[in-house]
């Protein structure tokens, strides 16, 4: 009979065992060796049946298919614009994926987008040797123009997300910030001085209790005793 | 002749005192600290990361790049000159080679991965120090690996096989003296990192090897643990 | 340089606040610790918000310049270690270090608070050298003013070793101190837009029009200035960036024993 040697959100370190025997299969993060399950990368383990993975701790953002990402225009070419994508890789934004409006021919696109611009893209492809292409066509992928970008650790972008993006709704309500969140770890928030100190110490909270039970009431409260506080100032 | 007493009174198959941090080091994608006695290494992590000049790259995976250094005071004689030198530029070498077996690159094609170590102050077993931090600064830093490096050199002084050993030992006079630094996989009993220098008889090479493993244990038992500690407080 | 950023700072110093909810003349919290390596004659560790750095200096004996026989001297290094910042490339000092080591340089060498002439030991023959080299750990902006407190730190922190037939003795140190008579401590004032702010997180280094740093001693005597960024500053300017940095300088200074 296999023994499993940890249990539910246990931090573990690679090279650890997880698990003996072969009653149970290696998931993401841990590898086979022998009769042995070890762990591969520092992570969060997660029992799923008879299925061992670990949920990653840490690790820089890699660009993948779907993603809604906030990337940097860092070069104009022929064919669109290059854009850093907070990753190893930098990513194509091709004229025709660039708007929806029609670009003319021999147009300078430093007009629409300009180097050092930000932009929320969708990732549309990846290929095995990480080119990358984005895209600017589809709901809410726009132009950033205003506010400030955060760096948060991409890991945590979930958290900082949301179920259905109950969490980001909540800061932008409390705040009053217009806020995009980018699966590559970069947060653009635009509002009112002390709504963007309030949404940025709000993520920084999510950032650092991300696995904490009661995350949720945690923020909430957060937010809510801060505008108790600014209200109580007004009256 | 024989070797009765260690300089600093441990016992022969005790190393010198150890503390180990995780997180040092905010703008790296991982970082550590790793103190032994008083040779202390700082390690960060930068990457996977855009990998420059183009010819550099390697298209099947990403590559490791390790830079040795220590700073202009960190030894206890004169002044080192910053810039590097062939002894500095071999340890990183081998530093690379010590660390490559645990690492898998595969995912990040033309793409490098950074490891900067650097001693404010060393008084002997460096490049072990370098080892044990980077590993756990790649650890840190959330990549991909089979197991953790650790690190310690062993050796003979005289009739002694030594674990650890310091300057005084290193210069010992009055009898042969072997420096046989080693860093292992501690979850697998691999070797990863071997260079010696002095004498030694080939059945003291293996009794060294065997005292060397016991104390890598406890290395890696340090090492598992800061590397934890940095993390449980995000899940409580 | 980054506009947006730049024009989000404009925006914030509007409301009289920064990026990271600072007021203009707020230092990040200052640490200074001293004696905390054990290979170098004098070292600091200071830390300005996220910035950390080592200062260590050690000593060497060698001859004395010709055109001043009678003297010692002091070299400043700095090393923008490509472990403390993803910016910072490995290879020989590049402009930014050397104008930082240089700028530190002045700031002590023209306060005239080192006494030269007590770093002789046989004139014309023997002199002491000494070597301040400052290390950056994690590079989070303002390293001019972390340095600087760095330096005066370590250097008060400095003991001489034994010195014994020409020769020294590292491993033995003596109570003999450097004279030190006055503390120069250098503040750097920041242009952005139409505001002057102090102690710069690397974002507002990224979006700085102008910079000014300015090295006083305790009775308000300027003995070194440095001007960066690419605007340019009017007197008037200037004037009112010197009385900021000679305001704060006496506070930094309580940070050093």
């Amino acid at each position: 009979m296999g023994k499993i040697n940890v249990k539910d959100k246990d931090v573990v370190i690679p090279g650890e065992i997880l698990a003996e025997g072969m009653d149970n299969f290696p998931g993401s993060g841990t590898y086979r060796e022998g009769d042995n399950i070890a762990a591969s990368i520092v992570g969060l383990v997660s029992i799923d049946g008879r299925t061992i993975k670990l949920i990653p701790l840490s690790g820089r953002y890699i660009p993948k298919k779907f993603d809604t990402i906030i990337c940097k225009v860092i070069d104009v070419n022929m064919s669109g614009w290059r854009v850093d994508t907070n990753s190893p890789y930098s990513a194509m934004l091709s004229l025709k994926e660039a708007t929806s409006k029609f670009i003319e021919r021999g147009a300078d696109l430093r007009q629409i987008y300009d180097i050092g611009d930000s932009v929320v893209c969708k990732v549309t492809n990846v290929t095995s040797q990480m080119l990358v292409d984005v895209s600017m066509k589809g709901p809410g992928l726009m132009k950033l123009s205003g506010g400030r970008i955060l760096g948060v650790e991409n890991n945590k972008v979930p958290r900082i997300i949301g179920k259905q993006g109950s969490m980001v709704s909540m800061i932008k309500d409390a705040t009053g910030c217009n806020i995009v969140v980018g699966q590559n770890g970069l947060v653009w928030i635009n509002g009112s001085p002390e709504g963007e100190m309030k949404a940025i110490s709000a993520i920084h909270k999510i950032e650092q209790e991300s696995h904490m039970s009661g995350l949720t009431d945690n923020i909430k409260q957060f937010l809510g005793s801060k505008i108790e506080n600014k209200d109580g100032e007004k009256n | 002749m024989t070797y009765k007493e260690r300089p600093d009174g441990r016992k022969f198959d005790e190393s010198r005192k150890i503390e180990a941090k995780v997180g040092v080091i905010d703008n790296a994608d991982g970082s550590a600290s790793f103190k032994i006695g008083n040779t202390l290494a700082y390690a960060a992590v930068y990457g996977p990361r855009n990998l420059h000049p183009r010819f550099l790259q390697d298209p099947s995976k990403g590559i490791l790049r390790c830079n040795y250094n220590m700073m202009p005071f960190s030894g206890s004689g004169d002044r080192i000159r910053p810039g590097g030198s062939r002894r500095s530029k071999e340890i990183s070498l081998v530093t690379q080679k010590a660390l490559l077996p645990v690492l898998n690159l595969d995912n990040y094609p033309n793409s490098v991965v950074d490891v900067f170590i650097e001693f404010p102050q060393t008084e002997a077993g460096s490049r072990c120090a370098g080892i044990c931090a980077a590993s756990m600064a790649l650890a840190d830093a959330g990549l991909e690996m089979k197991d953790l490096v650790s690190a310690v050199s062993v050796g003979r002084v005289d009739d002694q096989i030594v674990v650890d050993l310091d300057y005084a030992e290193e210069a010992y006079e009055d009898g042969p003296v072997a420096d046989i630094p080693i860093a292992m996989m501690p979850s697998y009993d691999k070797i990863t990192l071997l260079q010696m220098d002095g004498l030694i008889q080939k059945k003291d090479l293996q009794k060294a090897l065997e005292m060397g493993k016991k104390s890598l244990k406890e290395i890696h038992e340090v090492q598992k643990k800061a590397l934890k500690e940095k993390y449980q407080g995000e899940v409580k | 340089m980054d506009r947006e950023l730049r024009s989000h700072i404009i925006k914030l110093a509007g409301s009289k606040t920064r990026l990271d909810g600072r007021g203009f003349t707020d230092y990040r919290d200052v640490s200074v610790e001293t004696g905390v390596l054990s290979t170098a004659e004098g070292s600091s560790r200071v830390k300005i918000g996220k910035t950390e750095i080592l200062v260590g200096v050690k000593v060497e004996v060698m001859k004395p310049y010709p055109d001043a026989p009678d003297k010692g001297s002091i070299m400043v290094g700095a090393e923008l270690l490509p472990m403390s910042s993803p910016n910072f490339e490995q290879g020989p000092p590049s402009i930014t270090a050397i104008e930082l080591a240089r700028v530190v340089d002045r700031g002590i060498r023209e306060s005239k608070s080192l006494d030269f002439k007590g770093l002789c030991i046989e004139p014309g023959e023997k002199v002491w050298m000494i070597i301040i080299d400052i290390c950056t750990i994690n590079h989070a902006g303002n390293l001019f003013d972390a340095a600087s407190l760095g330096v005066m730190a370590a250097l008060k922190d400095m003991r001489f070793p034994k010195y014994e037939d020409d020769k020294i003795d590292y491993k033995e140190k003596t109570d003999k101190k450097l004279e030190i008579t006055g503390t120069p401590i250098s503040v750097t004032v920041l242009k952005i837009g139409d505001n002057f702010m102090i102690d710069p997180d690397i974002e507002e280094e990224q979006a700085v029009d102008a910079r000014l740093s300015v090295a006083t001693l305790e009775d308000g005597t300027l003995c070194a200035m440095q001007k960066g960024g690419d605007t340019p500053l009017s007197s008037e300017e200037i004037i009112s960036m010197v009385d900021l940095a000679t305001e704060k300088a006496s506070d930094l200074r309580k940070h050093i024993k």
